[in-house]
């Protein structure tokens, strides 16, 4: 009885054929180099293969609470100014829990009309608590509010590193979440080893800020007698920030001015910056370029405060002070010392935006490109020595079944690289650990089957019929051990990251192909080996 | 292993293993002292590492936080200059280890313990005091700085994810046998996982994230190499209902045992050829594979097969239903 064999031979071929296509897409030649161009451009090497920096970045999201409560802040005093609402201060009563805002000393008269106006304008994104005691107002802000500004927070954060990433030319760059601990980016840079330049740039909160100048314009020697100016208490809506201005000191140390919270123009308000190189006098200095936006601000700003003073902050020092002459609309400069890696810096992060918050690395690895080769070697080496290995047994061992094993078993690596190109896995040095389980639960298949198939011949059964009981046998066991392990490698894959999901897609990729080839390829080369046999022959196991 | 003609006349067939009858069970004695002396020996290594270090396993950098550089030199280091330039920058507690070939001339230089303020800092001081005290440039090969905070949520997590992926094993057991041959593949897998890492304890050998990736593995290899004895113990309990349990068992893993030795040296030798050609960066992985597959292959056997008679025993002592614990559906 022979089985019609040629569909199940072409499905096989053609699945040889789409994981072929899989590991090297359509190559443009068939020369060694431009095989090797088309595998690497399939697939993806981890940073451990191929060298490269990673880093864990924590977004500091209470920076981002700070602005948005800062921006309360004004606005509370904006809204009980226009309601002629008498009170002290509305101030933020603790850094370390910058979501709550008090407003003190509401004239008890009043006290309904702040509920009511608070409630009405803030009601949404604070929750309002009143003290009738001292007459204090407090809004904290709503935790899902607070839950969506910190992940806005990190989403705009995950933006900004990446387009800063790709205008340094970066190439395949991960930046994402990292789940392992809240407010935490994962990037990763391949191919990069110096990575200080990188970080910085990465890391660079240099805000540029425009801000009024409420004390001084030239500054006081120390905070202390900043304070003092103001009779020892500083309002809530202004703040010191040190800085060392051109022009304003002749002896050019540190000085401490009093500016006003709230900018003028900042942050996102910015598009451009590029170098003025030095002019008659020897100064440098940086041009910059506001939006549409932020130049409309700027122009309703300064053509009502001719003749105040305004500072300039970059990166929380003041860099510059200027009294306002005319109306400017959308671009100035800044005069100073600035060296044209800081300019450089500055431009690229002012055309990329400003991080929403600043950040904190918390763990980073650099991998040379010749360690990594070096794993690879290594790494392929010990997988092609130990398959070459494996293999001789089973032919040794089994003698003509050896052949399916081995057949199987190159096919089995096929389809497991051919799945790793289409899913655009990466391939990690935990991954060729997942190979090489694969490899092991392989050959047991094939173990599997042959030492049932040779059973069921000692038990006297036929070649044909031993084939078939060995097959229907063994295929439960494969299923029950690779099914186990299939689960436990998408479990792995869904809650584990880096080495541990690594280690995961390379092993459930490599089961589900094991379950199609040590069980249906293998039986296929049975079968078309008893075709041509003659009836009675024994098969060679 | 003995040779025979087949029906063609041609020379041979290999075999391993046909016709055994050892009487595993009998052993079981045997077995539970083997696996509570290596047990209990792994408890108290990993004890004795506590007690000394606050940690039971010797951690590596990516758990237990730390800085490692791995630094390559234009002529042959001398550990003991690289510690006094280090010294004299005012770096202590550095560790220092020869790596991988000698002829390459790197050494990989630790430092534990780093806050998680500022990562980059001990790397910088490592690299400053050793390019003031060698004239010849020196290369950073590879560098590693973990805050403790990243670190011990790495160890949560992959602590975690290893235990739901059991929990996920126990119940697909549980659905295609019975409960107590899913508790019994696990406590076998855990009994292997403990003695491992209790060898990591007593050699001193770092856990390092690739070491997990081995310990995964052994994972899925030990609980592969139970299930194939599981399974034939499930078909034999089928064909044969009046025979005993104990026999049941003995007999299966008599069947399965040419596969088993089959399997275990096939893979024994792979991982040995990763142990030879692998090289210093997968030596703690290949060290974790070679102590796992031992053990993982005995605890098929020793501790996961016992271990459905003994709850057996156990259930007709206490009076309930002689039935064996035997699978639920079966094709």
């Amino acid at each position: 009885m022979k089985k019609n064999l040629n569909g199940k031979i072409a499905l096989i071929i053609g699945t040889l054929l789409v994981f072929l296509y899989g590991i090297f897409g359509i190559p443009k030649g068939v020369s060694g180099a431009a095989l090797e161009q088309a595998i690497t451009q399939r697939i993806h090497l981890g940073l451990d293969l191929r060298g490269g920096a990673h880093l864990i970045l924590q977004v500091v999201v209470k920076d981002a609470v700070n602005a948005e409560t800062d921006n309360t802040v004004a606005r509370i005093e904006q809204a009980m100014a226009d309601s002629h609402l008498a009170y002290t201060q509305v101030i933020k009563p603790d850094p370390n829990t910058p979501q709550v805002i008090r407003v003190d000393g509401v004239d008890p008269a009043h006290s309904s009309a702040v509920s009511s106006e608070l409630s009405d304008r803030f009601g949404t994104e604070y929750d309002i608590a009143s003290n009738s005691s001292d007459h204090s107002f407090t809004l904290t802000m709503k935790p899902s509010q607070l839950a969506d500004l910190e992940s806005r927070t990190l989403d705009q954060s995950i933006e900004t590193i990446r387009d800063r990433v790709d205008r340094l030319g970066v190439s395949e760059p991960v930046i994402q979440r990292y789940g392992l601990g809240a407010n935490e980016i994962l990037v990763e840079l391949p191919g990069v080893e110096d990575l200080d330049r990188i970080k910085d740039i990465i890391q660079s909160t240099s805000r540029l800020e425009v801000h009024e100048v409420a004390g001084n314009p030239d500054g006081y020697a120390s905070e202390q007698e900043a304070t003092a100016s103001l009779g020892g208490v500083i309002p809530p809506d202004q703040y010191l920030v040190h800085g060392d201005p051109q022009g304003v000191s002749s002896d050019g140390g540190d000085h401490v001015f009093l500016l006003k919270r709230v900018s003028i123009v900042g942050g996102r308000d910015f598009r451009d910056a590029s170098a003025i190189g030095p002019n008659d006098s020897g100064r440098q200095g940086v041009n910059f370029v506001l939006t549409n936006a932020g130049g409309q601000r700027f122009y309703d700003y300064t053509s009502t405060h001719v003749g105040s003073y305004m500072a300039i902050v970059l990166g929380d020092r003041v860099k510059n002070v200027a009294v306002i002459k005319s109306a400017i609309r959308d671009n100035g400069q800044i005069e100073g010392q600035f060296s044209k890696e800081q300019i450089d810096a500055l431009s690229l992060t002012l055309r990329t935006g400003a991080l929403p918050a600043s950040i904190i690395p918390i763990e980073q690895r650099t991998v040379g490109a010749s360690l990594g080769a070096d794993s690879i070697r290594q790494g392929v080496i010990a997988a092609v020595a130990g398959t070459l290995a494996v293999m001789f047994f089973m032919l040794l061992y089994y003698r003509g079944a050896g052949i399916n094993a081995d057949l199987a078993l190159f096919l089995n690596l096929v389809i497991l690289l051919g799945f790793m190109g289409f899913s655009q896995s990466t391939l990690t040095l935990p991954g060729i650990a997942g190979v090489i389980l694969t490899i092991g639960m392989g050959v047991d298949s094939n173990v599997l089957i042959f030492e049932r198939i040779r059973e069921e011949m000692r038990a006297g059964k036929g070649a044909a019929q031993a084939v078939d009981q060995g097959f229907a046998h063994a295929w439960v066991t494969i299923v029950d051990t690779h099914v186990t392990t299939i689960v436990s490698a998408a479990i792995l894959f869904m809650f584990g990251t880096g080495p541990v999901k690594g280690f995961a897609v390379t092993l459930f990729f490599g089961l589900l192909a094991n379950l199609f080839t040590a069980v249906f390829v293998s039986r296929v080369i049975f079968d078309s080996h008893l075709n041509s046999m003659k009836a009675g022959a024994r098969i060679s196991i | 292993m003995h040779r025979r003609r087949n029906w063609e006349g041609t020379e041979s067939i290999v075999e391993l293993f046909t016709g055994v009858t050892i009487d595993w069970l009998g052993k079981k004695w045997y077995f539970l002292a083997f696996s509570l002396i290596f047990s209990v020996s792994g408890i108290i290594s990993m004890g004795m590492h506590y007690a000394r270090t606050g940690s039971p396993v010797p951690l590596g950098v990516d758990f237990k936080g730390g800085t490692e550089v791995q630094v390559t030199f234009a002529s042959a280091p001398d550990a003991n200059q690289v510690r006094n330039a280090t010294d004299a920058a005012g770096i202590h507690d550095v560790k220092i280890v020869a790596y991988d070939v000698p002829a390459k001339h790197e050494l990989l230089i630790s430092l534990p313990e780093q806050s998680d303020v500022n990562v980059d800092s001990s790397r910088k001081q490592i690299l400053d005091a050793l390019r003031q005290h060698y004239n010849n440039p020196i290369l950073e090969s590879s560098v590693q700085a973990v805050g403790p905070t990243v670190g011990r949520q790495l160890e949560k997590q992959a602590g975690l994810a290893t235990l739901y992926s059991l929990v996920g094993m126990l119940v697909y057991l549980w659905f295609r046998f019975e409960l107590i041959y899913g508790v019994a593949a696990v406590v076998a897998v855990f009994h292997d996982t403990l003695i491992t890492v209790g060898a990591f304890a007593l050699t001193g050998q770092e856990i390092s994230l690739t070491v997990i990736a081995a310990i995964l593995t052994l994972v899925g290899y030990s609980m592969n190499d139970t299930i194939v004895v599981f399974d034939r113990i499930r078909e034999n309990l089928r064909i044969s209902r009046r025979e005993g349990l104990a026999d049941v068992v003995n007999r299966s893993i008599n069947q399965t045992l040419s596969r088993t030795v089959l399997t275990s040296g096939l893979t024994f030798l792979t991982v040995l050829a990763l142990y030879i050609f692998g090289g210093k960066v997968l030596s703690g992985f290949s060290f974790a594979l070679v102590v796992g597959i031992l053990i993982g292959t005995y605890s098929s056997i020793a501790v996961a097969a016992p271990m459905l008679v003994a709850y057996q025993d156990w259930r007709m002592h206490r009076g309930k239903a002689a039935t064996l614990p035997a699978a639920k559906r079966s094709r």
